[in-house]
């Protein structure tokens, strides 16, 4: 545990931009407006599988108020090429496909022609009126569905890669893992207990309230300029260029406030369109999602079909595990199988287990990340059949997790070994707390527990620190804030210079002005860019070192700085700031800057508990009581820390109790709207209480991990758990909405 | 060298440092390809060596992970539990531990 | 450019008289966002699910794209630009700050709004009242807990001023 005393981290101020949020001057996407700007609105799929047989947009075209109607065929053809996420990387030539449909639409939604008019009611009635003839084609929404032999094929040259080796036929199956560790069927038959079941979990939205905006104004000289909801400005960057085949110089991105994104604002939707509408307008141009485009045609995170098993000796250790695995991409390849697969048995020590995924191509829209992309699934699994085996062994399920766990120096099933992590620390902060410690009582009623795991990553971030004549800082950055990172950034830089967290005035800079920066995702800007804007502190010490010595007329290795900031030398002591103002007084001005990447996984572990009630007539889950655990390995901003915490847990919350994609017969959806889809509200959850573990990083300077992705993860296992303590039915489909959970009440109670 | 010893045996290797070459994991889609093995040590300093012996001893390994000369983008490379991004040119010490492992998005 | 012949509208935002022109179709969120520049009210839905356009009308706290502005005439409005007074927070804006009850942000000033016709109608409000009374308002970061906390705090300094 971190012990060392800080003056700045570790304390709560008010964030930097908080005036602004809460008087409503906080300027996101699409409050901006330039002069002659246009309005855009695209034409959506109203199927879920067809080919384009013609498009005429003369009609549109010919509509007064409309200045630019658009298709496929303004889209430059883009190559078979891998462009960068930051995370990850994805196909150029899918990804343009998905901003505009080629030849088939291959999802409900998938956008065939846009309009950029003078406003948007005239827009969209001009789409209207463009005349598309499709030939319908047979659809599919449901992964083991999609993997037979006769489905409806999506890509005619799609085959399946086995890490390199590509299969002889077409199918909806881009990618097959497998991972091996030991021996998993010797294993199980020297296991004393077994427990095996088959999971299903359905596909949920991310759910921001912001729904994608973008503006575009494409200048007569080819500079492209964006201002975008955007979870990386440089990655927003890099897909436009390479998408619409200009210079990546040609191409500045203004990231904007952004109202949420947990993974889905990373992929770019709608920034060529609006950028080609430009263009051919020779005007801005503006376009909003409507919220049913955001649930249809944006990135929602995939469901899944999961057969896992696992073994134990009589005395709980587990020694194998196999896990069968099958996700959603949606229409396009690339979804995320991978961690699936590398997170199943993260928690735990297993010494023999295999794990096979697949990828797998189906008519819904294009999946992406959500926060712990592809580890909830999982946990809702493992987590549940860890707890059978806990009762089949007549264990706790607290022990049996505690005797299993992960800690540094095990193996990973995918391979590597754990650094120090804090999973057993988690884990006893459980044990000691108050909920764990306060029986629960009454009919119907049970607590369940979960653990869960992400990564967490670093990449790459910059910044700059400008040092103002009062010795007060301007730091420029590059990640976009979604949820306090500019405050939790400049606190790091605050301690380091022995600063308050007011002296620092943090932006996020646009593609121009801030050094690259990787996404914000991964739980990484806390960690990373708050590490950038460490080492940026402490170049600026070395230059005023350096400056001082002549100031101070002593060699500069004879200046020091402690802790709290100050320098002393030749007999003299002066704070960050006083330095900076003699400094600045001598004709000295300052800039410090860092570039940093680094590469270690933050490895985040948290656990959880909660209590439910079930009405035994309805099937209701009533959230009772939550407690959210995590290392956080040092919590700078505590506040926000809680946040995340909290705010990962009600998401998991709304996956494992209610949120589902439903798909009608002709497999369009059927609830693409807030109120239909049903996210919880405050009348849904409790207080959600937090227990911060500060196990230490020992890869960051002041010990951070990242927070932010974690707490999504155990949610769906911790209510499965709960709801069968209550009702001794196990669920296995996600979500255990209140009619799903009654039949599965009523088979249980026949049997 | 080339080993069959089981995961667990390798964890005790890895942590002793005792060894004076870097050790390779087959990932287990490729282990037919390098009859059976689970990992196998190598004299190199760093990954374009790792996968051109791997290719020597293993024809055909090379276009298994590779995409035009480089680590194909489904992959990363794990050095010491590290994730490296400097593909092919990442350093490897005598000690280090190496996998190829799918690349993860977040969110 | 439009076959809809506008309509004149007088009406108080924030203390103001307005005037404006609009469309019949044109919802009050259109209006204040697009034509009068007060972009503090944010559309996530267009079709009152979410609240993140909440509005005061005559009174009552009101998702703004449900309204038709052209049925504003006389009417008093207060948006999320005209809580704080003068420079000084309104203690529900001060109480999210110091709370931290926003992450993104694109759903405080629903919030904020719909706290505030809450508090002054009930500055005793309950945890319970609260999460009743705002359950029209969607937050997607925060779990709500925080918001929850701040609403209460803020009743609090009401009560006390």
């Amino acid at each position: 545990m971190t012990t060392t005393q800080y003056r700045v981290i570790g304390s709560r101020p008010v964030r930097h931009d908080g005036a602004d949020k809460v008087t409503g001057k906080a300027i996101y996407t699409a409050d901006t407006k330039l002069p002659g700007m246009l309005v855009g609105f695209v034409l959506r799929s109203p199927h879920a599988h067809a080919r384009i047989i013609s498009i005429d947009i003369s009609e549109a075209e010919a509509t007064p108020g409309v200045h630019a109607v658009l298709t496929a065929a303004d889209y430059p053809n883009v190559e078979n090429k891998m462009a960068d996420l930051g995370e990850g990387s994805i196909n150029l030539s899918y990804l343009s496909s998905n901003c505009m449909a080629q030849q088939k639409v291959l999802y409900r939604g998938h956008a065939g022609a846009a309009v950029a008019a003078t406003d948007v009611h005239i827009a969209e009635e001009a789409v209207k009126k463009i005349k598309v003839e499709y030939e319908v084609l047979d659809s599919v929404t449901w992964v083991l569905d999609a993997m037979k032999e006769d489905a409806p094929l999506l890509h005619d040259d799609m085959v399946t890669d086995s890490m390199g080796e590509k299969a002889s036929k077409p199918s909806n199956v881009p990618a097959h893992l497998h991972f091996e560790k030991g021996d998993a069927a010797a294993a199980f038959a020297e296991a004393d207990v077994i427990v095996e079941r088959e999971f299903k979990t359905a596909t949920v939205h991310q759910g921001y309230i912001e729904p994608h905006a973008v503006v575009a104004d494409y200048n007569e000289d080819g500079r492209l300029r964006i201002w975008t909801a955007t979870q990386g400005s440089f990655t927003c960057r890099q897909q436009t260029a390479e998408i619409l085949q200009i210079p990546l110089g040609n191409v500045l991105v203004t990231p904007c406030e952004i109202g949420g994104g947990f993974g889905g604002k990373i992929t770019v939707y709608l920034e060529p369109t609006a950028a080609l509408l430009s263009k051919k307008s020779g005007r801005p141009v503006r376009i909003s999602m409507t919220r049913s485009d955001v649930f249809e045609a944006s990135g929602p995170t995939p469901g899944s079909f999961m057969r896992v098993k696992i073994g134990a000796k009589n005395d709980g250790t587990i020694i194998a595990g196999e896990a069968w695995l099958a996700y959603d991409a949606g229409a396009y390849p690339g979804g995320v199988i991978g961690p699936g697969c590398m997170c199943v048995f993260s928690c735990y020590d297993i010494e023999h287990a295999v794990v096979d995924g697949y990828d797998v191509c189906l008519n819904k829209p294009k999946t992406s990340a959500y926060r712990a992309p592809g580890a909830t699934q999982v946990a809702f699994a493992t987590e549940q059949l860890v707890d059978e085996l806990a009762q089949k062994l007549g264990m706790c399920e607290l022990e049996i997790r505690q005797k299993n766990a992960v800690k540094e120096g095990s193996r990973r099933v995918d391979g590597p070994v754990y650094p120090p992590i804090g999973l057993v620390e988690c884990l006893d902060a459980l044990k000691q707390s108050d909920h764990w410690n306060t029986p629960l009582q009454g009919p119907n009623r049970g607590r369940g527990i979960a653990a869960g795991f992400w990564f967490g990553c670093g990449l790459k971030s910059s910044a700059a620190c400008t040092v103002n004549s009062d010795g007060t800082i301007n730091l420029l950055e590059g990640s976009t804030d979604i949820g306090g990172s500019r405050t939790s950034i400049a606190m790091q830089l605050a301690e380091v210079l022995g600063l308050e967290a007011d002296d620092i005035n943090p932006q996020v800079g646009d593609t121009d002005t801030a050094g690259y920066t990787d996404v914000t995702g991964g739980s990484r800007v806390t960690f990373a860019t708050g590490m950038a804007a460490y080492e940026a502190g402490r170049d600026l010490q070395q230059q005023m070192k350096t400056l001082a010595a002549d100031l101070w007329d002593c060699p500069a290795d004879e200046i020091t700085v402690d802790d709290d900031g100050s320098f002393s030398g030749n007999n003299r002591t002066l704070g960050f700031k006083e330095l900076a103002v003699e400094l600045f007084a001598a004709g000295e001005h300052l800039v410090g800057r860092a570039t940093v990447s680094p590469e270690c996984p933050t490895n985040g572990f948290g656990a959880q508990i909660a209590d439910v009630e079930v009405d035994p007539d309805t099937g209701k889950v009533t959230v009772l009581r939550y407690t959210t655990i995590q290392d956080a390995g040092k919590a700078i901003h505590p506040s926000y820390v809680e946040g995340q915490l909290q705010g990962g847990t009600v998401q998991g919350i709304g996956w494992a109790l209610n949120e589902e994609y439903f798909y009608k017969d002709d497999n369009s959806m059927a609830n693409a709207s807030f109120l239909d889809y049903r996210m919880p509200t405050m009348l849904d959850v409790p207080m959600i209480d937090t227990i911060i573990v500060e196990t230490g990083n020992p890869e960051h300077p002041y010990g951070v991990r990242g927070v932010g992705e974690t707490p999504i993860v155990p949610p769906p296992a911790a209510l499965a758990n709960a709801i069968y303590n209550a009702t001794d039915t196990r669920m296995t489909e996600l979500p255990m909405s209140p009619p799903k959970l009654w039949k599965a009440m009523q088979k249980h109670q026949a049997s | 060298m080339e080993s069959n010893a089981e995961a667990s045996g390798l964890v005790a290797a890895s942590r002793e440092s005792k060894r004076l070459m870097p050790i390779v994991f087959i990932p287990a889609q490729l282990r037919e390809l390098a009859g059976g093995i689970q990992s196998v040590e190598l004299q190199a300093t760093n990954v374009r060596e790792i996968v051109n012996q791997l290719d020597t001893k293993f024809p055909g390994f090379k276009d298994r992970i590779c995409t035009d000369g480089n680590i194909s983008p489904s992959l990363q490379i794990s050095i010491d539990s590290v994730i490296t991004s400097r593909g092919m040119i990442a350093k490897v010490q005598p000690h280090s531990e190496v996998h190829f492992i799918p690349a993860i998005g977040g969110g | 450019m439009s076959a809809y012949k506008k309509v004149h509208v007088t009406t108080t935002i924030n203390g103001e008289q307005v005037d404006f022109l609009c469309e019949p179709r044109h919802s009050l969120l259109e209006v204040l966002r697009d034509s009068l520049g007060l972009t503090g009210s944010k559309e996530g839905c267009n079709n009152g699910n979410c609240g993140a356009c909440t509005v005061i009308l005559n009174g009552r706290p009101v998702d703004s794209c449900l309204v038709l502005s052209a049925e504003v005439e006389g009417a008093e409005i207060e948006t999320v630009e005209g809580i704080a007074c003068n420079s000084n927070l309104h203690p529900v804006q001060q109480c999210f700050l110091e709370g931290a009850a926003l992450q993104c942000g694109i759903c405080t000033p629903g919030f904020l709004v719909a706290s505030k016709a809450l508090l002054e109608k009930d500055p005793d409000a309950s945890e319970e009242t609260i999460r009743f009374d705002l359950s029209g308002n969607l937050c997607r970061c925060t779990g709500y807990d925080k918001i929850v906390r701040a609403v209460q705090a803020a009743g609090q300094q009401m009560r006390e001023i």
